[in-house]
């Protein structure tokens, strides 16, 4: 990847996109629209993947921004891609909890399965690979998000499998690659266990 | 341990359907009309007497903060901000509040408004909890559409909108001013407190901004009374709370227990205990990255609350509970997070700014042990001369677990200097 990528001469929203961002605009008080920022960050993000100079532009022409304000923000959160990734943006969290769980070993599992390190996007355009800071889902650990799905209770072996089945063009299941049920302990309930545990008794 | 019939949370696990009508057959949505109609200062006194503190982390009490706010609304509208930036690695509880019980959060956005005098409430998701914000905002178009919140709420003649705003990706935001500047459109960097948002916050005007969890609980506890609440847990440490089980555990989980539950029970009840036995516990982090690590002998009898936790220097925080059985690295351990705050810091104060990144490369050094013996005094020197000096407690954060680490394991610094200088001479 070089250095500077390669500027689009222009953006525009979709006619979808457009009528989105009068909505998330509208969330916001009369003339306080630059709330509406990073949505618009995200939603320029979503229709070209990555959020060029053109955009940053368009956006503050929206937005009654100076261009170096929407930079700035672009600049500052680390979810808007400055340049290209690949279609599956690989977030690999290597945080405490997750390092505590096998991390390493599904760091190690990304780079054999992908041929690619940290901050590359395989020669096929298909994978980039970032590491994440916590991603918030601490006791399914280890995790990685890829794009806007994470997948949970992660091992060397389903870190392959869920690539190889990306790559496929095939859709795997997100969340918990060891099929428990989301932040519930392995192997079942210790609380709630009794069928009218579920009714709030008010 | 806690009665099932005294858990606030029950669909955390999402084995139950979490729209509105899967939510209104839990008690959901029950009476919030005649909540409302008990007038606001009902509401803050009771939430004042239920003694909740706040479940972000600081452990301020949220009756107190929401009486704060003016008691007219003047010129200025009120705002409520709900904090749900849950990025403190080893927590992951709000994540199954707003997925698995969205309803809860909503009732509660609105009776806070109400309380508050807010018509407008945002809440400030993490950009990463996509799926989590599409139930969030499922869950408020549900409620707008029953009448539940809107231009006249449950029927109580008080208007209540709620909005979703993703973040995208900057721990920094989970600090409440932060969190309010990256609301406003611009860097998520904190304010200088005073003003308080109470009183200077979103646009300017009064704010009240509150965790998840704390909004989440206050319906229950208005339904049930204050006492009910209050009666849970230990005096000033009051309720139920949900505890984030991390690390070398063999089931971790999120699990809903009582304030002031022992760590060890709270582990061995629903986390299936440390990995290899508790005998095999090196350390645990009780809450959160932020709060200093605890050794196993205070590990064996410390009580889960904030005074307890206070009184063995370290904290409650989010009550992310983050487990280290004696394979790990502990130097390594806390280096992680050094990282993790000098990545996080936004750069503001010069000496968060230049002191995470300096205390970074100091830990990575110790972690092989290349370093000087009075080294070790030096980090911990330079801790103190971050602590307290930044505008926000971000700064703080990254000093006090490194500071941690010196007081419970300064031997283990001190050998793998030694020995890294023993085969330096060697070779």
């Amino acid at each position: 990847m070089s250095d500077s990528p390669a500027e689009p001469a222009a953006f525009a929203f979709t006619a979808e996109s457009a009528e989105q961002a009068r909505a998330f605009i509208a969330r916001y008080p009369i003339g306080r629209q630059q709330s509406a920022v990073m949505p618009l960050l995200d939603l320029a993000q979503r229709q070209e993947g990555w959020v060029s100079r053109a955009a940053i532009e368009a956006i503050a022409d929206m937005l009654g921004m100076a261009p170096i304000q929407v930079e700035e923000v672009a600049t500052f959160y680390t979810m808007y891609n400055r340049r290209p990734v690949g279609r599956f943006h690989v977030q690999i969290c290597t945080n405490l909890p997750c390092m505590l769980r096998g991390s390493d070993a599904v760091l190690d599992s990304v780079r054999e399965t992908l041929g690619i390190g940290i901050g590359e996007t395989t020669a096929d355009g298909l994978f980039t690979l970032s590491e994440a800071e916590c991603l918030g889902a601490c006791v399914n650990a280890p995790v990685i998000q890829i794009n806007d799905d994470y997948y949970e209770d992660l091992d060397a072996a389903s870190t392959r499998a869920v690539l190889e089945a990306l790559g496929r063009g095939e859709t795997p299941k997100t969340g918990s690659q060891t099929g428990r049920q989301t932040s519930c302990p392995a192997g079942g309930p210790t609380t709630l266990t009794s069928p009218a545990a579920a009714t709030e008794r008010a | 341990m806690l009665r099932d019939r005294d858990r606030i949370f029950t669909n955390l696990y999402g084995f139950h359907d979490w729209r509105l009508k899967g939510a209104q057959a839990r008690g959901d949505w029950s009476g919030t009309r005649e909540l409302l109609a008990k007038g606001r200062d009902w509401v803050i006194e009771e939430m004042k007497s239920s003694g909740l503190r706040g479940r972000g982390g600081a452990g301020f009490p949220t009756g107190v903060k929401w009486s704060f706010m003016p008691k007219v609304e003047g010129e200025r509208p009120h705002y409520l901000v709900i904090n749900a930036d849950e990025g403190e690695p080893g927590t992951c509880k709000d994540r199954d509040i707003i997925r698995h019980e969205p309803h809860k959060l909503v009732e509660g956005a609105l009776i806070a408004g109400f309380a508050i005098g807010a018509r407008v409430g945002y809440i400030y998701i993490r950009g990463e909890f996509v799926a989590e914000a599409q139930n969030l905002q499922a869950a408020i178009d549900e409620a707008r559409a029953a009448g539940l919140i809107g231009p006249n709420a449950c029927g109580s003649g008080w208007p209540f909108e709620l909005y979703v705003h993703r973040g995208a990706g900057a721990y920094i935001c989970g600090e409440e001013s932060a969190l309010i500047e990256s609301l406003e459109g611009k860097k998520g960097q904190p304010r200088l407190k005073p003003p308080f948002p109470a009183g200077v916050g979103l646009y300017g005007c009064p704010t009240t901004v509150n965790n998840v969890e704390s909004i989440a609980v206050a319906p229950t506890i208005l339904r049930r009374g204050g006492a009910w609440f209050a009666a849970l847990g230990r005096p000033k440490n009051s309720g139920t709370k949900v505890f984030c089980i991390s690390g070398h555990v063999n089931n971790p989980c999120n699990v809903e227990e009582e304030m002031g539950i022992p760590l060890r029970e709270l582990i061995e009840t629903h986390a299936g205990g440390v990995r290899g036995g508790w005998d095999n516990l090196l350390a645990v982090i009780p809450g959160g990255s932020s709060v200093p690590v605890l050794t196993k002998d205070i590990c064996d009898t410390v009580l889960m609350d904030f005074d307890s936790l206070r009184d063995v220097r370290s904290g409650l925080g989010t009550a992310a509970v983050i487990v280290m059985d004696k394979s790990t690295d502990i130097v390594r351990a806390i280096a992680r997070l050094s990282k993790f705050y000098a990545h996080e810091s936004c750069g503001q104060c010069t000496p968060c700014r230049e002191g995470t990144g300096w205390l970074a490369r100091i830990m990575a050094r110790m972690v092989t042990g290349d370093a000087e013996p009075h080294e070790i005094e030096r980090l911990d020197q330079l801790t103190r001369q971050i602590e307290g000096h930044t505008i926000c407690a971000l700064g703080d954060a990254a000093a006090w677990p490194i500071q941690g680490l010196i007081r419970a394991f300064r031997p283990e610094l001190e050998r793998r200097i030694a020995e890294r200088q023993s085969r330096g001479r060697a070779a």
